[in-house]
C-alpha cells in the first residue's frame, strides 16, 4: 500500500550505490550493482536465497569493503567506512537472525541503542551522577515513545529470551529505532512469522516511515509484503541486479520471474 | 481508616461533585494514568480545569443540553473527563464497548442520534469512517491519540487538546459561563446511558439519573466503608455499568483515586505497582490468576512448593474463618496462619498485586466454590454481589464477615427486594433505570403493576435473608410436587466439580430431578491413569463402573447440599447417567457460548430420559454424530443409569423467611 502523498515524502537521492563488486575469495557475492535510495522511500531488496541481498546490506552499513565501486551516503562518497562509524551517521539496521541481549529485558536492549548519544563519561555513568542523571532520563523518554510506538509496553521489563519470536524482532526494531536513524536497513525483518505477525511488522514498518520519515532498506522474501509496503524494488540475482523499478514494473518483468521460477543458467 | 463521606444537599450531580472535591481538596490526586513508563497523576483541581476546558470546547460544536455524547475507547483518563463535561453541558455520555466491531456500532450510534463522538485513536476512528456513511446524524469526531492521525484532513475531526484549547480561550472570555452550565444541572437529569448487551433483540439504551447513581454510590461507598484515600483500578469497559459504578460515580462520591492502566496488556504489572484497596473483575480473571500462579509454583524449588502446599492447607483450614473473624478458630492455627501469612499468603497476595486490598467483588457468573474459598482463605476479602445494568450494578451485596458461597449477599441499604409469584426476583429502589431511551413499550414492560422492576432472574431467600440467585426466571420449572426446579442451578452445582464438564438436569412437570452427565475427559482421564483404569476412548471411560462410583459421589455430594435447603430439597438428583458422547455445538447440543440447549437435548436424547424415568438400569443407544470434517458416523452404547442418594429435607423455616422481608423493608 503506498500512500497517496507518497510523492511529497520522497525527496532527493540519499543513498547512491555505484558499481559494486564484492568477492569473497573466488566466490563473487555482488558484481556492478547500481542502484540509489531517495529519501523517506522504502526500498526493498529482493532475490532468491545465495543473490547477495544480506551482502549488499552488509556493503552500505561498512561491515564488508566492496573491492570495486563506491557507497555515496548524502552525496559524499565513503572511503572504507565501518559499522561503527556508518551508525554515527545516522544508519540503523536490524538482523536476519535476532542479535539481542538475550538475557537482559526489552528496555535494556533498547537502550542500548541508545548508546552512541551518550555523552557522560564512564565515571560520571558510573556513579550516576552530573550530567549522566539528566542524560539518562532523556534517554528513558526517547526508549520510552519508542516501546509505546511498538505497543511492547507489557513485556517492558521481560527479558528477552522470553519473548516469542515475533515479539523479539519488534524488540531488534525498537532498538535500531533508539539510535534515531536516518537511514534503517531491515534483513528480513518478517521471516518466520506468522500472517498476524506480518499484519503487525508491516504496519510498524509504514507507521515509521510515515511518523519518523525514516529512509527504510528491506530485505523480505514474502511477495506480497514486498509488494504491498515498497516504494521501489531491486532485484539480485547471483549478485547482479537484474531488475529495478516499482513494484507493477518489477512484478512483470521477464528476467524476476525466470530467477523466481528458476530457469537454467 | 476513611473519614465518613461529606454531606450530599448541595452537591446533586456529578459535575458538582467534582468542582466540590476541587474546591475542597484541590491538591490531592483525582486520577493517574501510566504513560510512558510513568504514572502521570491529575489533582482534583487539574481534572476539573481539564473538564471545564473540554466542556467549553464542546459548546463550540453545539453540543447543547439533552444531546449524547458516544464515547468509545479503553479506559483513559480524557474519556471519563469527556463523560463529565457532557454532564457539565446537561448532556448524556454514551459509552460504547471499544473492542466492538464497526457494523455492531451503527445500531447504538443511531439509536442514540449521536452528533458528537469522542473517540481515543486511529483505531476508532477508522471505525466510525467507515459507517459514517450510513450514519447522517454524526457530524463530528473528536480523537484522543493523535498518533497516525496526521493524514486524516477531514474537517470534521478534532483533536482533543484543540477542542480544549477553544475551550480555555472560551473561558478567558466569559469566565462565568462554565459554573453557570453546571448549575442548571438537576438530579433529575439523565446522567448516562449504557446499553444492554441485547443477547434478546436488539440493545436497548438505559438512562440513569444523577439521583439513581449517586443514591447507589453513596450506598456502596457506606456499606464498605470506602473513602478518599482508597486506590481503584479502571480496566473493565468503560460502556459497563460496574466501570461506571465503581470506577465514576464512587470516585466521585467517595473522592478515591481512579488508575487507569497502560494498556490492556499491562494490567497484571500495573495493579501490582498501584496496589489497589478496591478491586472488582470477573470470576474468569480470578481462574487466570489462580491457573498462573499454579503454573509458577509447579516450576518453585521443592522448599518453596512444600511451604505453599502446607500453608495452604492451613488456610483452606481456618483463612476464611480468621477473615471474618468468627470464634471458634483454635489457638495453634492461628499461630500456624500468623506463620503462613508471614512466609506465604502476603509474598502471594503482593504477587497478584492484592496487597493493599480491603474489598474485593466478583460478579457476573457463577463462582466455583474452592476459587472463591482460595482467595478469601489467604486474606482476601472477596465478596460476591447482584445488580444489572438496570439497576446500577446496585442490589445485593455481602456484608463484611457474613460471606455465603452460593448467594449473592443481603438486599443492599435503600434497595427493597422481593420474589415474585413465579420466583422472579423484584427490586425496588431509587438507583433504578428512569427509562429506556425511547422506548416506553420496554419501560413499562419491566415494571410490575407496583412499580416493582423485573430482574428476569429466578430466586429465593435462605434463612439468613441472603438471596440465592438460581437461574433465568423463563428457564424454570416446577415439579409435579409445586416445589420450583432450577436447572442451571443444579447443573452448576455439579459442574464445579473438576471431572464433570456439562450437565444437563430435568425435572420439569415430572415427580423428580433426573441427570445426564457429561464427564471432563481430561481430569477423568487423568484420574483414571493414576487408578490404572485402562479405557480406550470417551464411551469405554463414561460406561467404567469407577467412574460411575466417581459421579455418584459428586451427585450424592450436591444432593446433601440441597437437601440442607429447604427451598431446593426437593430438587436432589434421583436418578443420573453419563452420556456416552460430549455434548458439542457442531452437533447442536450447546450454543457457540457453550450453555447446554435443554430442550433440543430433551428431544434427541428421548429414549434416555424415558429411560430415567421408567426406572430401567439401562439403556441402548444409537446416536449421529458429525465430525469435524464433516463427515458423519454413529456411536452406539448401552448407557447404565444409577440411582443417587437423597437426604431428608428439614422442615422449612417460615419465620426466620418473615423477618428477612421485614429488614428489606426498613
Amino acid at each position: 500500500m503506498s500512500l497517496p502523498a507518497a510523492s511529497a515524502r520522497i525527496g532527493e537521492t540519499m543513498l547512491s550505490v555505484e558499481s559494486i563488486s564484492l568477492a569473497f575469495g573466488g566466490v563473487k557475492a555482488l558484481t556492478e550493482v547500481t542502484f540509489d535510495v531517495r529519501e523517506g522511500e522504502i526500498r526493498a531488496i529482493i532475490g532468491p536465497n545465495g543473490a547477495g541481498k544480506s551482502s549488499m546490506l552488509n556493503v552500505i552499513n561498512g561491515v564488508y569493503h566492496p573491492q570495486q565501486g563506491t557507497v555515496r551516503f548524502k552525496g559524499e562518497a565513503r572511503r572504507k567506512v565501518d559499522p561503527h562509524q556508518a551508525a554515527a551517521q545516522g544508519i540503523a539496521r536490524t538482523f536476519q537472525n535476532i542479535a539481542l541481549f538475550k538475557g537482559m529485558t526489552v528496555l535494556d536492549n533498547i537502550m542500548t541503542g541508545r548508546s552512541l548519544k551518550m555523552r557522560a563519561t564512564l565515571l560520571e555513568q558510573a556513579i550516576y551522577l552530573g550530567r549522566n542523571r539528566r542524560e539518562e532520563l532523556e534517554h528513558r523518554a526517547k526508549v520510552e515513545e519508542i516501546i509505546d510506538f511498538l505497543q511492547i509496553e507489557h513485556v517492558r521489563k521481560t527479558p528477552v529470551g522470553r519473548l516469542p519470536y515475533g515479539l523479539q524482532k519488534r524488540v531488534e526494531l525498537a532498538r535500531a529505532l533508539a539510535a534515531e536513524p536516518v537511514l534503517l536497513l531491515l534483513d528480513e525483518p518478517m521471516a518466520g512469522m506468522n500472517v498476524e505477525e506480518k499484519q503487525d511488522m508491516c504496519r510498524f514498518i509504514l507507521d515509521v516511515n510515515d511518523e519518523f520519515g525514516t529512509t527504510i532498506v528491506l530485505i523480505e522474501h514474502d511477495m506480497g509484503v514486498v509488494m504491498d509496503i515498497s516504494d521501489r524494488i531491486v532485484v539480485l540475482d547471483y549478485g547482479c541486479k537484474i531488475a529495478d523499478g516499482y513494484p507493477a514494473e518489477v512484478r512483470s518483468n521477464q528476467a524476476v520471474i525466470d530467477a523466481y521460477l528458476g530457469v537454467a543458467h | 481508616m476513611n473519614a465518613p463521606l461529606r454531606p450530599a444537599q448541595a452537591a446533586d450531580t456529578f459535575p458538582k461533585l467534582l468542582l466540590d472535591h476541587a474546591r475542597v481538596r484541590p491538591y490531592e490526586t483525582c486520577m493517574r494514568e501510566k504513560d510512558l513508563g510513568i504514572w502521570q497523576a491529575w489533582t482534583w483541581a487539574q481534572v476539573a480545569d481539564e473538564v471545564r476546558a473540554f466542556a467549553l470546547g464542546l459548546t463550540t460544536l453545539g453540543f447543547a443540553r439533552g444531546e449524547n455524547l458516544a464515547i468509545i475507547g479503553d479506559n483513559r483518563p480524557q474519556l471519563y473527563w469527556a463523560m463529565a463535561s457532557a454532564q457539565c453541558l446537561g448532556g448524556v455520555p454514551v459509552p460504547l464497548y471499544q473492542d466492538a466491531v464497526a457494523e455492531e456500532m451503527i445500531y447504538i450510534l443511531a439509536d442514540a442520534d449521536v452528533r458528537v463522538a469522542v473517540v481515543e485513536d486511529q483505531e476508532q476512528v477508522d471505525k466510525l469512517l467507515e459507517i459514517k456513511g450510513r450514519l447522517p446524524r454524526l457530524e463530528y469526531i473528536i480523537y484522543e491519540d493523535p498518533r497516525g492521525m496526521r493524514h486524516y484532513k477531514q474537517n470534521f475531526l478534532h483533536r482533543y487538546g484543540e477542542l480544549q484549547e477553544r475551550g480555555r480561550s472560551l473561558h478567558r472570555d466569559f469566565p462565568a459561563m462554565f459554573d453557570a452550565e453546571v448549575a442548571q444541572g438537576q438530579d433529575s437529569d439523565v446522567a448516562i446511558m449504557l446499553y444492554t448487551s441485547g443477547t434478546t433483540g436488539k440493545p436497548k439504551g438505559v438512562c440513569h439519573t444523577h439521583r439513581a447513581l449517586i443514591v447507589a454510590a453513596r450506598g456502596g461507598c457506606e456499606f464498605d466503608r470506602l473513602g478518599p484515600s482508597d486506590e481503584i483500578l479502571s480496566y473493565l469497559p468503560m460502556a459497563w455499568v460496574g466501570d461506571n459504578l465503581f470506577s465514576y460515580a464512587e470516585a466521585l462520591v467517595a473522592g478515591f483515586t481512579i488508575n487507569c492502566p497502560e494498556s490492556g496488556d499491562t494490567v497484571m504489572t500495573d495493579m501490582r505497582e498501584i496496589g489497589p484497596t478496591f478491586y472488582f473483575a470477573p470470576p474468569r480473571v480470578f481462574e487466570n490468576l489462580l491457573t498462573q500462579l499454579t503454573i509458577r509454583m509447579e516450576d518453585a524449588s521443592r522448599i518453596k512448593r512444600w511451604l505453599f502446599k502446607y500453608f495452604l492447607a492451613v488456610a483452606r483450614r481456618c483463612g476464611a474463618e480468621i477473615l471474618d473473624r468468627r470464634p471458634g478458630v483454635r489457638t495453634k492455627d492461628r499461630l500456624l496462619y500468623a506463620l503462613g501469612h508471614l512466609l506465604v499468603y502476603a509474598p502471594l497476595r503482593n504477587v497478584l498485586g492484592m496487597s493493599r486490598i480491603r474489598v474485593a467483588y466478583t460478579a457476573g457468573a457463577a463462582i466455583g466454590p474452592d476459587l472463591f474459598r482460595f482467595y478469601r482463605s489467604i486474606g482476601i476479602n472477596l465478596k460476591q454481589l447482584y445488580g444489572s445494568t438496570e439497576t446500577c450494578a446496585y442490589v445485593c451485596l455481602q456484608p463484611d464477615g457474613q460471606i455465603k458461597l452460593d448467594s449473592v449477599g443481603l438486599p443492599a441499604p435503600g434497595v427493597e427486594v422481593k420474589i415474585g409469584e413465579n420466583g422472579e426476583v423484584l427490586v425496588k429502589s431509587l438507583a433504578m433505570l428512569r427509562e429506556y431511551y425511547k422506548r416506553p413499550d420496554a419501560t413499562a414492560e419491566v415494571f410490575d403493576e407496583h412499580g416493582y422492576f423485573r430482574t428476569g432472574d429466578a430466586g429465593f431467600f435462605d434463612p439468613d435473608g441472603h438471596l440465592k440467585i438460581i437461574d433465568r426466571a423463563k428457564d424454570v420449572g416446577r415439579l409435579v410436587s409445586g416445589a420450583v426446579f432450577a436447572p442451571n442451578y443444579i447443573e452448576n452445582k455439579l459442574k464445579f466439580f473438576p471431572y464433570v464438564k456439562e450437565a444437563v438436569a430435568f425435572g420439569h412437570d415430572r415427580d423428580m430431578v433426573c441427570a445426564f452427565i457429561n464427564i471432563d475427559l481430561g481430569a477423568v482421564g487423568n484420574w483414571a491413569e493414576r487408578r490404572g483404569i485402562a479405557y480406550s476412548g470417551y464411551t469405554d471411560l463414561a460406561a467404567k463402573p469407577e467412574v460411575y462410583q466417581l459421579i455418584q459421589e459428586c451427585v450424592e455430594q450436591i444432593n446433601a447440599e440441597l437437601a440442607a435447603d429447604p427451598m431446593v430439597a426437593d430438587s436432589q438428583v434421583h436418578r443420573f447417567l453419563v452420556l456416552h458422547k460430549e455434548l458439542d455445538p457442531d452437533d447442536d447440543e450447546l450454543t457457540r457460548t457453550r450453555k447446554v440447549r435443554r430442550g433440543f437435548i430433551a428431544e434427541k436424547y428421548a429414549v434416555l430420559v424415558d429411560a430415567l424415568y421408567g426406572g430401567k438400569e439401562s439403556c441402548f443407544i444409537e446416536t449421529e454424530v458429525k465430525f469435524e470434517d464433516g463427515r458423519k458416523g454413529n456411536i452406539r452404547a448401552d448407557v447404565k443409569i444409577r440411582d443417587a442418594k437423597v437426604f431428608p429435607a428439614p422442615q422449612p423455616k417460615s419465620a426466620t423467611q418473615q423477618m428477612r422481608k421485614e429488614a428489606a423493608h426498613a
